[in-house]
């Protein structure tokens, strides 16, 4: 089988597990796993830029709170109903995302880890601001009625694990085909040497500009989905905490690697939950074990079974 | 008619004069080579030529056209490729993933790997193919550099000391290479080599402390007793 066969029936094969699970996991992890999907669709975005690209952003909160804001506001404030919604988020999403890029790109490095930080934590505040509309901390419930798409009802719980599957496969062979196209390995190659990109003749700037809309747009794409199959929009998701969360369950995966943002968000969700099932001092456990993973598996969980095992996995 | 040519270009940084106000012509179809001492500017006036650096004062043209406001990677897509002095190739992706990326400026499809296959032929490295960049040795980065510079197909090749670090018979390779080359493209030549120099170059320019000491054919310039003054010391 050639590699290209092979990493297909890898991809494919990890959707097919995950559709098939839904039959036979007991109604916890069955919730937990519809959740998982969703954030680690967030996590694929966050991956194209720091994992395929190179740039590290502390800001990706700004773009997951853009499209769970654009769509639940759509719902709350216009009465919408879910899918010109979920557009909408998405649409914000890009929207954010291609200003902040225009503007963030400018700097390099810590710069950049600043600004878009920066950035975040003004997106953060608007929303505390405007609190008239979101409701601030607290943040509104989108009712079970609103969030009928189609006829289907997301509030149901095979509905929405059917809709997180969709959201994570999609996001999942979007990057599996990116980082084929000649585009992606222009990002990538920025990612490795952006001097020398710059002078093969690539336009180091569009690039990169692009990447950033496209890591947002995803992101967003998360966000809104979220907020539509879970019901609740809230500022917490633009907080801080919500822009180091991608980046921890990108390191934890493999950065630029297709499959780990999915695994470190799993990883990640049930040491938690384990952990916390066993002692109040869960956060220990969980901090051990990071300590241990970053110590033994630098390159991350794929990134290590790609060094050892799969070398053209990408 | 000259392909690239200067006038007035200077650079310097925070006082040093690096380059100062030189006119330069360099008709299409040569093979000039810009010697001089170390920190004569050669670097950075041939970074000035390509984008990599702005200048202080004075202009660039190519092909006719003023690029002095151009950023680099439209410079590159007009037509020149640059080497870099110190090898900068993909160190983490393959040798062929490298010059794929060098081709695929101008082709697209299968025909790429008809391009890689073709120019690593060129300078030795087709049974390299699948390497690690980073991997390889550092004269075999050299040729990969060189490699990167063909596959793009340049009007105008710079090379920037591209024979440092190769074996003598790499050294020979190179130069039958720049000859082949030389009925297709333009090559400027920054070395060090003075045989490669010597047997390559049509016109050699010698840079002094940023500035044009003299320029002629290699016969000249090696008797000329400025440039074996500038390269000798006066003693």
């Amino acid at each position: 089988m050639s590699n290209t066969k092979k990493t297909l029936v890898l991809h494919l094969g990890l959707l097919v597990v995950l559709f098939a699970l839904q039959f036979v996991l007991p109604a916890y992890h069955h919730g937990n796993l519809a959740r998982i999907m969703v954030l680690a669709a967030y996590a694929v975005g966050y991956n194209i830029l720091f994992g395929y690209t190179g740039l590290l952003s502390l800001g990706h909160a700004l773009f997951f709170a853009a499209g769970m804001y654009g769509m639940g506001l759509m719902i709350n404030q216009f009465g919408a109903a879910p899918f010109p919604a979920l557009i909408a988020g998405l649409l914000a999403g890009a929207l954010v995302s291609l200003a902040l890029g225009f503007l963030a790109l400018r700097t390099e490095g810590v710069a950049f880890m600043i600004v878009t930080l920066m950035f975040a934590q003004a997106g953060y505040l608007t929303v505390l601001y405007f609190g008239t509309y979101t409701r601030g901390d607290e943040g509104f419930v989108i009712q079970q009625a609103e969030r009928v798409l189609w006829c289907i009802d997301l509030s149901d719980p095979t509905n929405r694990y059917f809709a997180a599957f969709l959201i994570f496969g999609v996001s999942l062979l979007l990057t599996l085909r990116l980082v084929q196209t000649p585009f992606g390995r222009v990002l990538i190659a920025i990612r490795e040497n952006e001097e020398r990109a710059r002078m093969l003749g690539y336009d180091v700037f569009a690039h990169k500009l692009a990447a950033v809309v496209l890591s947002g747009t995803i992101s967003a794409m998360a966000g809104a989905g979220y907020g539509l199959l879970f019901g609740y929009v809230g500022a917490s998701f633009a907080s801080v905490q919500y822009s180091i969360f991608p980046l921890l369950w990108v390191l934890l995966g493999g950065a630029g690697t297709v499959l780990g943002p999915f695994v470190g968000t799993l990883f990640m969700f049930y040491l938690i939950d384990l952990s916390s099932g066993l002692t109040s001092a869960y956060m220990l456990i969980a901090g051990v074990v990071l300590v241990l993973l970053t110590l033994f598996a630098p390159q991350g969980l794929v990134g290590e079974l790609r060094n050892r095992l799969w070398k053209e996995l990408p | 008619m000259s392909l690239l040519s200067t006038r007035g270009l200077s650079k310097n940084f925070d006082g040093l004069q690096a380059v100062s106000n030189v006119d330069f012509d360099l008709p299409e179809g040569q093979i000039r080579a810009l010697i001089g001492p170390n920190g004569a500017g050669k670097t950075t006036f041939v970074s000035l030529l390509c984008g990599r650096i702005t200048p202080s004062s004075g202009s660039v043209s190519f092909d006719g056209r003023d690029i002095s406001k151009l950023p680099a990677h439209k410079r590159i897509n007009l037509g020149m490729a640059y080497t870099f002095q110190i090898t900068s190739v993909f160190a983490n992706l393959s040798v062929s993933e490298n010059v794929s990326l060098a081709a695929r400026k101008r082709v697209r499809g299968p025909s790429v790997m008809t391009v890689v296959q073709q120019v690593l032929d060129k300078v030795g490295l087709a049974d390299r193919l699948d390497q690690i960049a980073g991997d390889l040795s550092y004269g075999h980065q050299r040729l990969l550099e060189i490699a990167m510079g063909l596959a793009q197909a340049p009007r105008l090749l710079i090379l920037d000391e591209p024979t440092q670090g190769l074996a003598d018979s790499e050294i020979t390779a190179f130069k039958s290479l720049i000859r082949d080359l030389s009925s297709t493209t333009t090559i400027l030549l920054i070395e060090h080599n003075m045989s490669v120099v010597m047997e390559t170059a049509d016109i050699i320019t010698v840079l002094n402390f940023g500035e044009v000491l003299a320029e002629g054919s290699p016969a000249e310039i090696h008797a000329n007793a400025e440039v074996q003054t500038a390269y000798l010391g006066t003693g």
